[in-house]
Formats: structure tokens, C-alpha cells, sequence
């Protein structure tokens, strides 16, 4: 087993068990950390897709900026233990969640299946294709193809920003 | 050896999760905490697909699905925020004002 | 079993270079004592070995045989792992960072290795990503230990770093424009040569706006004077590590000391031409790499014995209102230079 296919199964591992631990956690802190570890084995999981410029944006945005907000937040709220869900049908109500992980295991279950009917996708391996992760040309199509989007997500940012700080403000007494 | 196929079905498997982070769970940030996890799920399958096309695009719609993941928990959060204030609480369904 | 003698290059210098850190860490706790006691006026430690030159290390031998404390209330794997977590990202950064040239150890290998752990394409990036990292362990810290003056430290400190995070990313964009890359070895390598044949082509010659502002939000984010509030004895007893005590209390000091390391390490590849100066040897160029961030950390170190300590509403004031406009406009400035000169 070569040593990229050994390093693609450890991350993909860590990235599921994290998951199902921020899924599955009970303390929201936990739940935080564990998404920033499944954070860093996706970026891992980019740097094996010849994507490093997208790895380090996911640990600088998402790790880096987005998981100190929740942080905060859970910080701030000092938030408690949740309490068991009210349920519609008084029998059904203990086993709510065993009822929803087979559900939600069955939706996996289905994706996979179709997945696996798709033929087989081999990457290019060759040196041309591995260029595509260069910053330069990242850059290039960003600012000449995509500069609309780009633009508009500037003053989307400002957008929530200012709506973020407004909604979060404590009420003024009038 | 690694094909897209095995990046296509670990996306399916952690957009899963996510979606059942979403629907079981009762605590507000939490649900949003599951959200990102969809979402970078999603940014996982376009970063396989877009190296398996020889295309950047790939990468350039990630760039933008973290920005609005990012633009999208902060007033998440915002609003999490003003809810607990109003509320004590981060269940669901303590905010029932606009149902039946 | 025939071992590859790449392989064994590249993990002798991995064991080099954590030494070399772990190492640098315990001179700059004597460097620390022995500036401060002479801008002071006295003399510092000289019982420990010529001069106190081994006070660091008797001062690990007492940390290690500290007890080590745990608050009842306190999150016990958090508590333990916020301090690694510092550690590690400290160590992580400087895997990015080259100190010399390319070299075949004397002949011994086929094919030269430079002298760095890795070189990725993205170096810049990676610093910078492993730096936000960081404040992970600083923010552990002050939650786990359940605790007002640790809690109020790590809120601080947090919002401090992640504040100059941003000036940090501007000086070093600006950097990137110039050297049209991001690999730390090419701007290292773009900055060789030397104008009317005495001043070398430095970066910080042609973005001396751009130094300062690193070097001020570099300075932020390792919590350093005058910008050490967070852990200002006066006002919170010792801030987010309060409640550490022995090896815990090690770590984040190793991780503070390392930080400081990495912040001068990537200042001289970035402004002060890293490995490169007159005189050496190509194989003796790290010599010039540890001098320059010799010379960077010892400002740093006067820095905090000699300036006051900035209030915290005025630290985040001058960060957002001062800082962030200066290097925007540096990088303004930057661009149309690039344009104007090609």
C-alpha cells in the first residue's frame, strides 16, 4: 500500500470519527474541538488533492477564524447540557435518537450504494495535472473569470459583519 | 490506489452525518456545527471533482463556499446569541412563536 | 536493509532542527535575564556556570520537580491539552522556515537537500494558518482552568492575537507582492544581491513601513511586552496560565519563547534576506540566518525591559485603528509600485 493511499484512509478515518463525535458529544466544548481536528484532516485530505492553497485557506478560515467564533460563543453562553428532545408519539419518545441514527445510516447507506455504481474515476497523475495547484493560477482565474463573485462576496462579508453586531447588541434602553 | 469514487463516497458519508447532527440533535449551536460539517463536505467533493476534471474551478468554488460559511456562522451565532438572551435556553424548541 | 540516505538526511535534520528550537528557547531565558538585569542596572544571574550561561537549565530541573497542580472544577483533558496544543503549533511553524542553502553534507549525499524541513509552495500561508492555530491553546487554557483571572486573560489574549492577525497577513502580502511568491525560500532567494555594491537588496529596505508593522504585529502575537497585558502581573496575577504549575507551565513558556523564535526566524526571511551575507561560505550560511535572528530577538527582549505596557482598550485601539490603515496603505503603496516599475 503506497504511502498516499495509507495517508487518504487515515484522514478520511479521522474525518468521519471526528464527525461522529461532534454529532454524537454531549459538551458542546468537545463538540468544537473535535470539528477543528476534523477540520485539519480535510485540509490534510486537500494537500493529498494537489490543493494546498485550499488546505491553508480551510485552517485559516474554518479552524483559524470561524471554530474561534463558535468558541466564543460557547464560551460566552455557557452552555448547558441539552435536555432530550419532546416527542409527537408518547411510545416513541425514549428512543428518538436510536430511530434517527438508523435513519440517518440508511441515508449513508444509499448514497454509498449509488456512489458505488458510478465506473471508476482514476486521477490524472501526470505533472500537468498536478500543476493545477498553483497559487498563480488560482489568482488569475479568480480576479479576471470570477471577479464578479468575488466582489459580491466583499460586500457580503461587510453584510453580515454589520448584521452580526446589530443582532447581537444588547437592546438600547430608549 | 485512491479513486474519486472513494473521495465521492467519504463525502457522502460525512454530508450524512452532518444531516443527522441537524435533525437529532437539540442544542442551537450544535445544529450549526453540523451545518459546517455539510458544508465541507460539499467543498470536499468539488476539490476531488475539479482535480479529477485538470480544472481550478474546483478550488475557486471552495473559496467561496468558505466565505459564505463564514459570513453565514457569524450571524448564525449573532442570532444564537440574541436567542439565549431572550430565552435562557438553546433548544429548538423552546421557540415555537411561529408554529401552529 | 539498505536505508535510504535522503531519508536519513531529512530526519537528522528534523532532530537538528527541534533541538536547535528547544535549545533557543532555553538562551533566550538567559538572554531575558541577563538584558533585563543590565538595563537594570545589576547583574543578573553568574552563579550557574560562566556568566549563568546554565541557569535555564536549572531553572527546567526546578519546573520538573514541581507538583503538578489541577484545579477540582477544571476540565481535565482540555487542561492537559491546551498546553500541548501551544507547544505543538509553536514547534510547527519553523517546519517551513530555511536557513541555508541547498547542501550535500560535505558529499555524503547524491543529491543536495536544502536546508529546511519542507518547501511547500505556500510557506507564507502555512506560518500564517499554523499562528491562528495557536491561539487554540491560549483560549483552552483560560476556559479549562475555571477560573476568573485565567478566563479573563485568555479572553483578552485571544482577542488580541486574532486582532493582529491582520496586520500580520497585510506586511505580509505586501512581501509577497514584491518577491511574486509564496514560498519562503524564493523571497529569501529573490532578495540576493546588492545595489551600488554595498547595500544588499533586503526587503526592508524597499518596505520599511511593512517591517515595522510585522515586527509590531509579530510582537501581538506572541503576547510580548509592551503588548503583554493578558499576562500583566499587575492585573491578573499571570493571566490564561495562572493555574499551571510545573511541566504544563514548562510548555506554554517553551511555546511563548518558540513563538518569539519563529516570529524572528520569518522576519529575516522575509526582510532581512535570511540566510544571505557577505563574507561565508555558501555551507556556513546559516551562520548569517542565526545572527540576523539573534540580532531581532534581542530587540525584542529590549523592547519589553524598556517600553511600558500598553492598556488593553489602547492595544486593541492602536491595532485596529493605527495598525490595520498603515498596512493597508503599505500594501496600496506596494502594488502600485509593482505596476508603475514593472
Amino acid at each position: 500500500m503506497d504511502f498516499s493511499a495509507l495517508a487518504f484512509y487515515v484522514f478520511a478515518a479521522l474525518a468521519i470519527l471526528a464527525s461522529l463525535g461532534v454529532v454524537g458529544q454531549r459538551n458542546p466544548m468537545y463538540s468544537v474541538m473535535l470539528l477543528i481536528t476534523s477540520f485539519g484532516a480535510l485540509a490534510g485530505l486537500y494537500v493529498l488533492l494537489d490543493a494546498p492553497f485550499t488546505a491553508v485557506t480551510q485552517i485559516i478560515i474554518y479552524a483559524g477564524a470561524i471554530m474561534v467564533l463558535f468558541l466564543f460563543v460557547v464560551m460566552l453562553l455557557n452552555v448547558p447540557r441539552e435536555e432530550p428532545a419532546p416527542a409527537l408519539f408518547a411510545t416513541l419518545a425514549p428512543h428518538g435518537l436510536k430511530i434517527g441514527a438508523v435513519l440517518s445510516l440508511i441515508l449513508g447507506g444509499e448514497m454509498v450504494w449509488a456512489l458505488k455504481r458510478l465506473p471508476r474515476g482514476w486521477f490524472d497523475q501526470d505533472a500537468a495535472a498536478q500543476s493545477v495547484s498553483s497559487v498563480a493560477l488560482i489568482g488569475k482565474s479568480l480576479f479576471t473569470q470570477h471577479a464578479f463573485a468575488f466582489e459580491a462576496t466583499s460586500i457580503l462579508i461587510l453584510v453580515a459583519m454589520v448584521g452580526a453586531v446589530v443582532i447581537a447588541r444588547r437592546g438600547q434602553p430608549s | 490506489m485512491i479513486t474519486l469514487n472513494h473521495y465521492l463516497i467519504l463525502s457522502a458519508l460525512l454530508f450524512a452525518i452532518g444531516t443527522a447532527g441537524v435533525f437529532l440533535r437539540r442544542n442551537l449551536i450544535t445544529m450549526l456545527l453540523s451545518i459546517e460539517i455539510m458544508l465541507n463536505a460539499v467543498n470536499l467533493t468539488f476539490v476531488a471533482v475539479g482535480r479529477y476534471l485538470g480544472t481550478v474551478d474546483g478550488q475557486i468554488i471552495t473559496f467561496f463556499v468558505m466565505t459564505v460559511a463564514a459570513a453565514e456562522a457569524a450571524v448564525g451565532l449573532a442570532l444564537v446569541i440574541a436567542l439565549f438572551r431572550h430565552r435562557e435556553t438553546l433548544s429548538p424548541d423552546a421557540f415555537t412563536a411561529l408554529k401552529w | 536493509m539498505r536505508v535510504d540516505p535522503q531519508i536519513v538526511a531529512h530526519l537528522g535534520l528534523i532532530v537538528v532542527v527541534f533541538n536547535m528550537l528547544v535549545l533557543s528557547a532555553a538562551f533566550m531565558v538567559w538572554l531575558e535575564r541577563k538584558v533585563c538585569a543590565y538595563i537594570q542596572d545589576r547583574v543578573g544571574p553568574n552563579r550557574v556556570g560562566f556568566e549563568g550561561a546554565l541557569q535555564p537549565f536549572a531553572d527546567v530541573i526546578k519546573l520538573l520537580f514541581k507538583e503538578q497542580l489541577r484545579p477540582k472544577a477544571a476540565d481535565t483533558l482540555l487542561f492537559l491539552i491546551a498546553p500541548v496544543i501551544s507547544a505543538c503549533a509553536a514547534f510547527a511553524a519553523f517546519s517551513v522556515i530555511p536557513f541555508g542553502t541547498e547542501t550535500t553534507l560535505f558529499g555524503l549525499l547524491d543529491q543536495p537537500i536544502p536546508l529546511q524541513i519542507t518547501d511547500v509552495n505556500v510557506a507564507v500561508l502555512v506560518i500564517f494558518a499554523i499562528a491562528s492555530m495557536g491561539v487554540y491553546g491560549i483560549v483552552l487554557a483560560g476556559w479549562s482552568s475555571n477560573s476568573k483571572y485565567s478566563l479573563l486573560g485568555a479572553l483578552r489574549s485571544s482577542a488580541q492575537m486574532i486582532s493582529y492577525e491582520l496586520s500580520y497577513g497585510l506586511a505580509l502580502a505586501a512581501v509577497i507582492m514584491l518577491a511574486g511568491s509564496l514560498s519562503l525560500r524564493e523571497i529569501v532567494l529573490n532578495q540576493s544581491g546588492v545595489w551600488w555594491g554595498f547595500i544588499p537588496k533586503w526587503y526592508i529596505f524597499l518596505q520599511p513601513i511593512g517591517f515595522f508593522v510585522y515586527m509590531v504585529a509579530g510582537v501581538a502575537e506572541t503576547n510580548r511586552a509592551p503588548f503583554d497585558f493578558p499576562e500583566a502581573e499587575q492585573e491578573l496575577v499571570a493571566g490564561y496560565h495562572t493555574e499551571y504549575s510545573s511541566m504544563s507551565f514548562a510548555l506554554f513558556f517553551l511555546a511563548e519563547y518558540v513563538n518569539m523564535v519563529t516570529v524572528a526566524a520569518v522576519a529575516t526571511s522575509l526582510y532581512l534576506g535570511g540566510w544571505l551575507g557577505p563574507f561565508l561560505p555558501d555551507w556556513l550560511a546559516w551562520i548569517w540566518f542565526l545572527v540576523k535572528v539573534f540580532l531581532i530577538l534581542f530587540f525584542y527582549v529590549w523592547m519589553r525591559w524598556t517600553l511600558p505596557r500598553y492598556r488593553y482598550d489602547q492595544l486593541m485601539e492602536f491595532g485596529w485603528k493605527w495598525l490595520l490603515p498603515i498596512g493597508v496603505i503599505n500594501l496600496l503603496a506596494t502594488a502600485a509600485l509593482v505596476l508603475w516599475l514593472g
